[in-house]
């Protein structure tokens, strides 16, 4: 479905993720950031980048790769995007939800 | 002679000897199996063993009892894999040099990754079931506790069997119904996961029956550590669960032979091909159940699907032959509701689990994603199945290797 964030016109799914990341910029991110109630700092913008990084990769995202990354450690991951920091970070970052194993 | 060794001797080396023992003969190729342990344990077994269900007797096994005569049997210990110069290092020293080797070394839970985990409580109040030691120490437990709060809890994906926890929690309610003590027991489902499990039309039937059985449950919980002294699990974001019972599944990983022979991802899990499973670092080694990374359930159910196929494929590779890309993530679980009645799924990479009926479309008798007490004999059945065929590579009537369309409804 269509919806229009910080001016322009995106895809997203039923659940709010992006469906197709060259629609994101940095103004989208910090709208979608507000939506989830967070203040984007230096620090978010770096994870972010990071995020998106390891997804142009094709690398599964998960929170034990997070904590190892050198990029940030899961206890400030939880502080930077409380409750379920990789859904909302990936959210933000314009990335799909990432896809636990079964 | 060339040879052909499969190290693990558990659900999937076992089934794999028995297949390639019967394709090959025993001319041109010698067929070894490496095990440290000289018992096949039947690790779906270790879900009824807490409740006294199943007795020790019924799953464990000796090894030597399933594997055909021409099989070699090699009872030690693996260090590790040396895939270079082709041959496999063993604890005693000894190397052993093969032409394919096929890695079936599954996976074992690793509480230590957890801070406190095996802290004072461990096996006091801090239980798994995911080994034979755990779930017959929650026996005991069990046997005699007075209830309180009952907390069933998974640390992190991948685990296999990624159902067991939620079946252990229905379990868990039936039987405290039957001690007539239900009331004195608070139980709590906590899972890393948005939902009681991956898939979201089996996430919905299942959180049905969760709160039917007044089953709470805590998703989103990614855990820090155990508090032995509180009783109580912390997560990375501060969120405290407290228990009287903690039942956890501790993270799941390779076994660290894999690590010492640098073939694995962080968890251990060996990069594997997920249509031919082939080994992604070396054309000769191939690997199946839950010793690979690829994105399928970590089940018996899987390693016996992808043994039919993994098969083919060896016998493509000898032959020079192209490898088939058939493998399709196929899983059929069992999830057992408690009570005497159990739901059966069956999905693959791509189709999701949902209702209808198996394994003949439009007739059944099973079906699929709804409680009923055939599924739960079938259940049952299946540990007779595991025994007498899954293990010696016999095809069940009626289940193809490839996931089946027919008979479901699909949106
Ligand atoms: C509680 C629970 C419930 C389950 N319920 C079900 C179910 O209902 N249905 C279903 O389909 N599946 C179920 N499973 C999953 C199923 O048991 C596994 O997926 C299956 O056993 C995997 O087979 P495998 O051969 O890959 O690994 P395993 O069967 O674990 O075998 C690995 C073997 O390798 C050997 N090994 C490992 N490292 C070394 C070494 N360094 N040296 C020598 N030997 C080594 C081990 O001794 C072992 O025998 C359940 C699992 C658990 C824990």
């Amino acid at each position: 479905m269509e919806k229009v964030i910080a001016g322009s016109t995106v895809q997203v799914n039923e659940e709010g993720y992006l469906t197709d990341f060259s629609q994101w910029n940095q103004a989208v991110g910090t709208e979608l950031a507000e939506e989830a109630g967070i203040n984007l700092t230096q620090r978010h913008w770096e994870v972010l980048a990071y995020l998106q990084n390891e997804y142009k990769n094709d690398v599964p995202l998960s929170i034990r790769k997070i904590g190892k990354s050198n990029v940030v450690d899961i206890k400030e991951f939880y502080q930077l995007f409380p409750t379920a920091p990789l859904k909302t970070a990936s959210k933000i970052a314009g990335i799909p939800k990432p896809v636990s194993c079964i | 002679m060339k040879r052909i060794i499969i190290l693990g001797s558990g659900t999937a080396g076992t089934m794999m000897a028995n297949h390639l023992h019967h394709r090959l003969g025993t001319g041109e190729w010698e067929i070894d199996v490496i095990d440290e342990r000289t018992e096949h344990y039947y690790q779906p077994g270790y879900l009824f063993l807490p409740f006294d269900i199943y007795s020790p007797e019924d799953i464990v096994k000796p090894i030597k009892n399933f594997l055909p005569n021409g099989v070699n049997l090699i009872n030690e210990s693996i260090d590790r894999i040396v895939p270079k110069e082709q041959y496999v290092l063993m604890a005693n020293g000894d190397r052993l040099a093969y032409d394919i080797l096929i890695i079936g070394t599954g996976c074992k839970i690793a509480p230590e990754e957890t801070e406190g985990m095996l802290g004072a409580e461990w096996q006091k109040s801090v239980f798994d079931f995911y080994t034979f030691e755990g779930a017959l120490a929650l026996r005991n437990k069990l046997r005699e506790w007075e209830g309180g709060k009952l907390v069933v809890h998974i640390t992190e994906m991948p685990i296999k069997c990624p159902v067991a926890p939620l079946e252990f929690a229905f379990l868990a309610d039936s039987f405290f119904k039957h001690k007539n003590m239900r009331d004195k027991v608070e139980l709590t489902f906590v899972t890393p996961l948005s939902g009681a499990f991956t898939k979201p039309k089996a996430t919905a039937a299942l959180e049905h029956l969760l709160e039917e059985k007044h089953i709470k449950i805590e998703s989103d919980f990614a855990i820090e550590s155990v508090d032995n002294e509180q009783k109580a699990i912390v997560d990375y974001g501060g969120r405290t669960i407290p228990f009287d019972l903690l039942v956890t599944v501790p993270t799941n990983k390779g076994d660290e032979l894999i690590a010492r022979s640098g073939m694995g991802d962080d968890l251990n899990f060996v990069p594997t091909n997920k249509a031919t499973l082939q080994s992604k670092g070396w054309p000769n080694i191939f690997v199946l159940g839950d010793a690979t990374d690829i994105a399928a359930s970590k089940a018996g159910s899987v390693a016996h699907f992808e043994a039919e196929i993994l098969t083919d494929n060896i016998l493509h590779f000898i032959a020079g032959e192209p490898l088939k890309e058939e493998f399709d993530g196929h899983a059929n679980c069992f999830i057992e509701t408690g009570n005497g009645k159990a739901l059966l799924i069956d999905f693959n990479y791509t189709h999701e689990p949902v209702e209808g009926t198996f394994p003949f479309p439009g007739i059944g008798p099973l079906r699929l994603l709804k409680e009923s007490r055939i599924n739960h004999m079938g259940k049952l059945a299946f540990r007779w199945i595991y025994w007498n065929m899954l293990l010696k590579g016999t095809h069940i009537p009626f289940v193809s290797s490839a996931m089946q369309e027919a008979g479901k409804t699909f949106d």
